[in-house]
């Protein structure tokens, strides 16, 4: 069989995206026609960039969630004399599986274009929970900082200042590596925290349902039983019913992540909550006896919405660079793994024979941070204007 | 200002202090020494041959000691083997009559690297040098870019000039040094690919390639051709953010009341911005490219890697990856101090440009 051109290549790889095609048309539609009705969310539809961010962000999130259906062939699998082949190059011998190799072949004969599909699951897989432990984390620590100042304030900004000093790249050679996940500081580290987010979401629904005491024990009780369950298996591996797990080697980068991106969302919670607090509303609170929770989770944070949103969408951009850096690095995954990071780093050695293992990689992760910057403005600018 | 400056050493000192202990105690952790000792002695010691390796050099004491010890607060270990001969810490490094003396950081004693075998601070020192150039290119390319970007596109708001420039910020914020390094190489350095081929073969250029992807030769003699693209790479992603952070301090300035007055005054739209605007919009971005500067420390890493040039960033690389315990040490005392002095910088200069802001 003959080698085929740019054209059928681009052609062919459009058809094997056909699932998220359908999905990325069904979500603009279904959003569009509703946007009055959907808040902020519904606004992002208003402005161009936003528009344009949302569908680079919701295509990679399609690609990850139907991986299964896009691959060409195994993301793993080595196929005979397809040794860093160009794009669109015939396999030798098809014989059931696909017959081309759309976006070339890498230095083990493995496919690109299934490597860097699967690479958008392995790390929308960690990404965005990472994102979302930090920002809890930030918030349990960031609200009490600058709402009661004083000791505490000046304790928790020098811990958080301290963790910034250290360069990241140091962080993560000291903190990601074999030796380290053979003692207990990642355990220790992902006890203390993976319990926050338990924690916060606890004291939000008690400070919310202290005065319905039945409400209140169902509420709290439901999430202690679910958080614990959750956390017991993310944390120590120890879940009874294994349904929660993460290997030492996940748990360690995802750690190492949440450690290097909490301080600063701590920071940004505590410069918003310093503002806050002397609005109005919030001395109305304090004057009808609110508790000093109830005051920070439903008075405070929920006015510190706008900026904290657009920072969690810069803040998952810059997770999955620091994910490609520990990749870079060969830090903490899997030797085959097809995650983006380590494919750059693997292509790299034959860069200038064979470019096109590490571009693909390289153009996947940068449109979906550009994809996250281009979204958090778009937020940023809706949210400006009411 | 003198207590202030006091009290800022003060907590640069704690958290110097703090942060080398814990790179100490990460880089000391018994996994780690026994991996230095089989480095050091042979790959196939036994379990009890390594704990006796590294009780005969040292490392037997407890870590807080060892730390004192590498501060030079406490006194170097002392111990004499089976055959007389006096070894300790500070024999080592100086001679037999020094044991028992102090002998760390505190007294200029550094240490040996495992890794290059000679002292750590010469190795430090000319990598440091190394960097110091990349650095300085840096420097030169990235701030005038992202101020002027910042504000050509802060000047008019709304503009398509704004609208361009601010897309073209978040993409280079979008792109980190990995993925623009790779992109720079395959397109400008490549004999096979990219634009090379295609000036080779118009005989615009006379070697292979365009820019060279090994930047090893500007070690020797930096020239534009060698030195380009890593300088790029780096300066191509800080650059995004402080033009951001320039672009969003220059709208605020043209909203304000003088630079209104100015206008009504019937002063040109050039005069306003450079006279008017422009000096108070740059306040913002001082400290943020000053902050930038540990930051770029990443980048650093990542592009002397990639471009196997041999500076401060790869020697951290390296010690990393080989566990050399006392090349790592003097590194993330020098990151440190980079990070800590850069934010002293940037609080004075916030400081001494704004005189709204008095320090009591």
């Amino acid at each position: 069989m003959e080698p085929i051109g740019w054209l059928e290549i681009i052609a062919r790889i459009a058809q094997q995206l056909l699932p998220v095609w359908v999905a990325l048309v069904l979500t603009f539609a279904i959003s569009l026609r509703f946007k009055r009705r959907l808040g902020l969310y519904g606004k992002l539809f208003d402005s161009t960039i936003g528009m344009i961010g949302f569908a680079i962000v919701m295509f990679w999130v399609f690609t990850a969630l139907f991986a299964d259906w896009i691959v060409t062939h195994d993301a793993l699998g080595q196929v005979s004399r397809m040794r860093n082949v160009v794009p669109g190059t015939p396999l030798p011998d098809a014989a059931g599986r696909y017959e081309y190799f759309l976006l070339g072949g890498d230095a083990l004969a493995r496919d690109v274009f299934s490597r860097a599909v699967m690479g958008a699951r392995e790390v929308l897989r960690i990404a965005p929970f990472a994102a979302m432990i930090s920002f809890m984390i930030g918030i349990t620590l960031g609200l009490p900082a600058g709402y009661f100042a004083g000791r505490l304030d000046t304790a928790l900004t020098f811990l958080a200042n301290l963790v910034l000093a250290f360069p990241v790249i140091l962080l993560f050679f000291l903190l990601v590596a074999p030796e380290i996940q053979a003692t207990l500081i990642p355990r220790v580290m992902a006890g203390v925290l993976f319990l926050v987010p338990v924690l916060f979401v606890m004291v939000l629904l008690n400070a919310r349902f202290f005065t319905q005491p039945a409400k209140r024990n169902l509420y709290v009780g439901l999430v202690l039983l679910f958080g614990l369950w959750a956390y017991s298996g993310l944390a120590f591996n120890a879940d009874p019913l294994g349904f929660w797990g993460m290997s030492p080697n996940l748990l360690n980068v995802f750690v190492a992540v949440v450690f290097v991106n909490a301080p600063t969302v701590f920071r940004i919670v505590r410069g918003i909550t310093l503002d806050i607090k002397t609005r109005d509303y919030v001395s109305a609170a304090q004057t009808r006896g609110e508790g000093p929770w109830y005051i920070m989770l439903w008075e405070i944070l929920p006015n510190a919405r706008g900026p904290l949103i657009v920072d969690f969408c810069l803040r998952i951009g810059y997770t999955t660079i620091l994910l490609g850096t520990l990749g870079f690095f060969g830090l903490g995954v899997a030797p085959e793994s097809p995650d983006w990071g380590s494919t750059i780093n693997a292509g790299r050695r034959l860069l200038t024979v064979y470019p096109h293992p590490a571009l693909v990689p390289a153009l996947s992760l940068m449109s979906l941070v550009l994809g996250l910057n281009l979204l958090a403005d778009g937020l940023r600018e809706e949210s400006l204007k009411d | 200002m003198l207590l202030f400056l006091l009290r800022r050493l003060g907590v640069m000192i704690l958290t110097a202090l703090c942060l080398t202990f814990v790179v100490f105690y990460l880089t000391n952790l018994p996994a780690k020494l026994e991996t230095l000792a089989k480095t050091q002695a042979g790959s196939r010691m036994s379990d009890a041959e390594v704990a006796s390796w590294l009780e005969r050099n040292g490392y037997g004491s407890p870590m807080i000691v060892r730390y004192g010890e590498w501060l030079g607060v406490v006194p170097g270990w002392v111990r004499e083997d089976q055959t007389g001969v006096l070894r300790g810490r500070c024999v080592d490094r100086i001679d037999e009559t020094a044991a028992g003396e102090r002998c760390g950081i505190a007294q200029g004693y550094w240490g040996t690297s495992t890794r290059f075998r000679a002292p750590v601070a010469d190795v430090i020192s000319a990598r440091l040098g190394a960097t110091g150039w990349l650095m300085l290119w840096v420097l030169i390319i990235m701030v005038p870019m992202a101020l002027v970007v910042g504000v050509l596109a802060g000047m008019r708001e709304g503009s398509r000039t704004d609208r361009s420039l601010s897309t073209f910020a978040i993409a280079s914020t979008a792109t980190p040094e990995y993925v623009s390094g790779v992109l720079f190489i395959a397109l400008l350095a490549s004999s096979t690919v990219g634009l090379s081929p295609l000036l080779v073969s118009w005989g615009w250029i006379d070697g292979p390639v365009l820019f060279q992807g090994n930047a090893r030769s500007a070690l020797e003699r930096i020239t534009f051709w060698n030195f380009t693209l890593p300088v790029m790479t780096i300066a191509l992603y800080g650059m995004g953010y402080v033009a951001r952070i320039t672009r969003a301090s220059m709208t605020e300035v043209m909203t304000q009341q003088y630079v209104r007055t100015a206008r009504l005054k019937g002063v040109s739209f050039p005069n306003i911005v450079l006279k008017h605007a422009l000096r108070n919009a740059l306040i913002a971005p001082f400290t943020v490219i000053m902050l930038q500067i540990p930051w770029l420390l990443n980048g650093v890493v990542i592009v002397e890697v990639l471009f196997s040039y041999p500076g401060f960033g790869w020697t951290l690389y390296e010690a990393a990856v080989n566990n050399d315990i006392e090349l790592l040490l003097a590194a993330s005392v020098v990151a440190v101090v980079v990070v800590l002095v850069t934010q002293l910088i940037s609080d004075i200069g916030y400081v001494w440009l704004n005189p709204r802001i008095r320090i009591s």
